[in-house]
């Protein structure tokens, strides 16, 4: 009884623990991202990537651009010439130890998108990498809105389509399904290009994985050093559980 | 040398008597099991949570232009700044996986039966205080989770008649949950409750070692002692519990660090996902859930249609807890020699209270409201039924000596 009490007390807790994870936003299926935080390359084509398309709007300002750097190896003119792209107010050259800021102010932003624009620094962290890569790859045409498209992972989102010199234009086709209560609902069927971009599907998939990997890696950039240090920590702790055991166990030989 | 520096010291504090009367020559039963090592894993985390804590208070800002960004500054600019972040938040949890553990423990052999009923009271008012340690430390990341969650949490006592709206304003500081609120959760946080939460564990270890530890046979040791004054079935908490809880230590900090340095978000339990956006008094986020320690209580809360209701529910959930001395009238502590009808009960409250717990995190559905309310009320016939059943519980015969 006591260790029947004890396994079923145990097992509900780690059930507790590994239940689902809880799925954000709209419900579309979400395709699986391409993270590997081992892959520099991608991380660095990544990193290029983000500052030339996203840091002109959203800012990445929890995160300095020679950590990027020095986690990525990059010296600090490299960092200088392929990251940085702004001025400080002296009109100086932005400096490698600084903030990743944006040059749009809050004001005209929320002007502009009727919005405050997000800081994206641990947006990876609060969307998830595979609702990234669905998102800026689910941009469709649509009049209604008022930058001319819509997204399906990001239903009415403010946002225009950045990236659409890379991907193109697409439209998206719905089938229309009346529910037993007589409510129309449009379900997604498939996308198709209207004007090509300068990639094609495989190539623009692959751009987009690198920057999702690169914003998964700046939304906690220590991740790798993290498992790595973990390994190391448990391994030291397995081999002192063992002397441990063993200096009990001497202890304990003359309680009867 | 040694010896007569510490004869000097005895001469003018305690040093030796306090170090024998706790430690050396503290008789504890010779046949404690796995149960047994919660309690002092329960004070190995609150070192681990005030000493994290300390070195996170040098770099936080309790400001709410700039919480949210210091914590992201002590995740990349602190030189291991992340893994006293993720110390801190990983020990939150396991704190009361632990505290769950060692109150468990306690139900199944009876340790708050006389004469330990102050020590299960003391150990009530920890975990309660500790309750409120972790609800106002969860405000201080500043996201949008902290947030939300403290201006649903706090809005629960406006349910209360007539002080209800004071109350909550005096206890916000504000209209809304703001900066004042974050300062003053801030200071509750590292200096108020901590020094409560301490006396109070000191006041739990001295009740304890006045009236002797429980065992899992509910024999009590002392009496049967030697010629000397020694309890026959007992040996010195140190050095035989002190070796062994140095295993136990281990064993705990593997789990540990498997959380801490390959899951520290937990799958989104221990971090919340909308705990990464930074808190908006505009954007209420889509689903507002407590932390798990706390959703059995929120499923409570949530079960009863009323909200005055719901939160009286809420607190008589805890409050009945501290009751438990007088309403289990139960002679025999230990599990292994009470009736069945105990541990037809006790299976019932912990599952209970872990479909509670899973509910508690769940959007309230009406399938799931119904559940929420199935198990509230066996929740609270734990109580109830215990009250009468135990008076006259058929037990087994407890024998004179721990023989195993």
């Amino acid at each position: 009884m006591r260790q029947l009490l004890g396994k079923h007390l145990l097992g509900v807790i780690l059930l507790a623990f590994s239940s689902q994870l809880m799925a954000a936003g709209a419900g579309i299926p979400l395709d699986k991202a391409p993270v590997d935080l081992h892959d520099k390359e991608s991380l660095k084509r990544g990193a290029e990537i983000f500052a030339t398309n996203c840091l002109s709007c959203h800012s990445a300002d929890y995160m300095r651009y020679n950590r990027i750097g020095a986690d990525l190896g990059m010296s600090d003119e490299e960092v200088s010439d392929k990251l940085i792209s702004t001025r400080g107010a002296d009109g100086e050259k932005t400096k490698v130890g600084e903030l990743m800021k944006v040059a749009m102010d809050n004001d005209y932003s929320k002007e502009a998108f009727g919005t405050k624009i997000p800081g994206l620094t641990v947006i990876a962290r609060a969307r998830g990498a595979d609702w990234l890569y669905t998102y800026l790859r689910t941009f469709y045409l649509d009049d209604s809105r008022p930058m001319g498209v819509n997204n399906l992972a990001f239903p009415d989102v403010g946002m225009p389509h950045v990236l659409w010199e890379q991907q193109g234009l697409q439209k998206a086709n719905f089938r229309t399904e009346t529910d037993k209560d007589g409510n129309e609902k449009h379900i997604f069927e498939s996308m198709e290009i209207v004007e090509a971009g300068s990639m094609s599907v495989e190539e623009y998939d692959a751009y987009v994985g690198d920057l999702v990997n690169f914003m998964v890696y700046m939304a906690e950039p220590v991740q790798v050093e993290r498992k790595s240090l973990g390994v190391k920590v448990i391994i030291f702790l397995l081999i002192f559980a063992v002397i441990a055991y063993l200096l009990k166990k001497e202890y304990w030989k003359d309680v009867h | 040398m040694f010896k007569s520096l510490m004869s000097w010291v005895d001469d003018r504090f305690p040093a030796t008597k306090m170090w024998n009367e706790h430690l050396a020559e503290y008789y504890a039963p010779k046949n404690f099991n796995f149960w047994y090592f919660f309690g002092s894993l329960a004070l190995l985390v609150l070192v681990i949570q005030i000493v994290s804590g300390i070195f996170l208070t040098m770099h936080y800002k309790p400001d709410g232009a700039m919480a949210f960004a210091s914590v992201e500054y002590i995740m990349r600019d602190v030189p291991y700044g992340w893994l006293i972040r993720y110390i801190h938040s990983t020990g939150a949890t396991a704190f009361f996986v632990v505290v769950y553990l060692h109150m468990f423990r306690g139900l199944l052999y009876g340790s708050f039966k006389k004469p330990r009923e102050l020590v299960w009271l003391f150990g009530m008012f920890i975990y309660l205080v500790l309750m409120a340690e972790a609800f106002m430390g969860y405000l201080l990341p500043w996201g949008q989770m902290s947030y939300w969650g403290a201006q649903v949490i706090i809005s629960l006592f406006g349910a209360l008649p007539i002080i209800g709206d004071p109350l909550t304003l005096w206890i916000r500081g504000d209209f809304v949950v703001s900066d004042a609120t974050l300062n003053r959760f801030f200071a509750l946080h590292v200096i108020a409750l901590p020094l409560v939460l301490l006396g109070l564990v000191v006041a739990h270890i001295i009740a304890l070692h006045e009236v002797g530890s429980n065992n899992p046979e509910g024999i009590e040791i002392k009496k049967n002692k030697d010629e000397n004054g020694i309890p026959l079935d007992g040996i010195p908490f140190h050095p035989y519990y002190s070796v062994k809880d140095i295993v136990g230590v281990i064993v705990f900090l593997i789990f540990f660090s498997l959380v801490l340095f390959f899951a520290p978000e937990g799958g989104g339990y221990l971090l919340e996902h909308a705990n990464f956006i930074p808190s908006d008094p505009l954007k209420t986020p889509e689903h507002i859930a407590p932390v798990w320690y706390f959703t059995p209580f929120y499923a409570i809360l949530r079960a009863v249609p009323d909200k005055l209701m719901g939160v009286i529910a809420m607190g008589a959930a805890i409050v009945v807890l501290f009751l438990l001395p007088w309403i289990d009238r139960c002679k025999v502590k230990s599990i292994r020699y009470r009736g069945t009808s105990y541990k037809v009960l006790l299976t019932a409250f912990v599952v209970s209270f872990v479909v509670l717990g899973w509910l508690g995190m769940e959007p309230a559905t009406p399938v799931l409201t119904l559940m929420a309310q199935i198990f509230s009320v066996i929740y609270f016939g734990f109580f109830i039924v215990l009250y009468f059943t135990s008076k006259n519980e058929k037990t087994k015969p407890v024998p004179e000596r721990i023989t195993k």
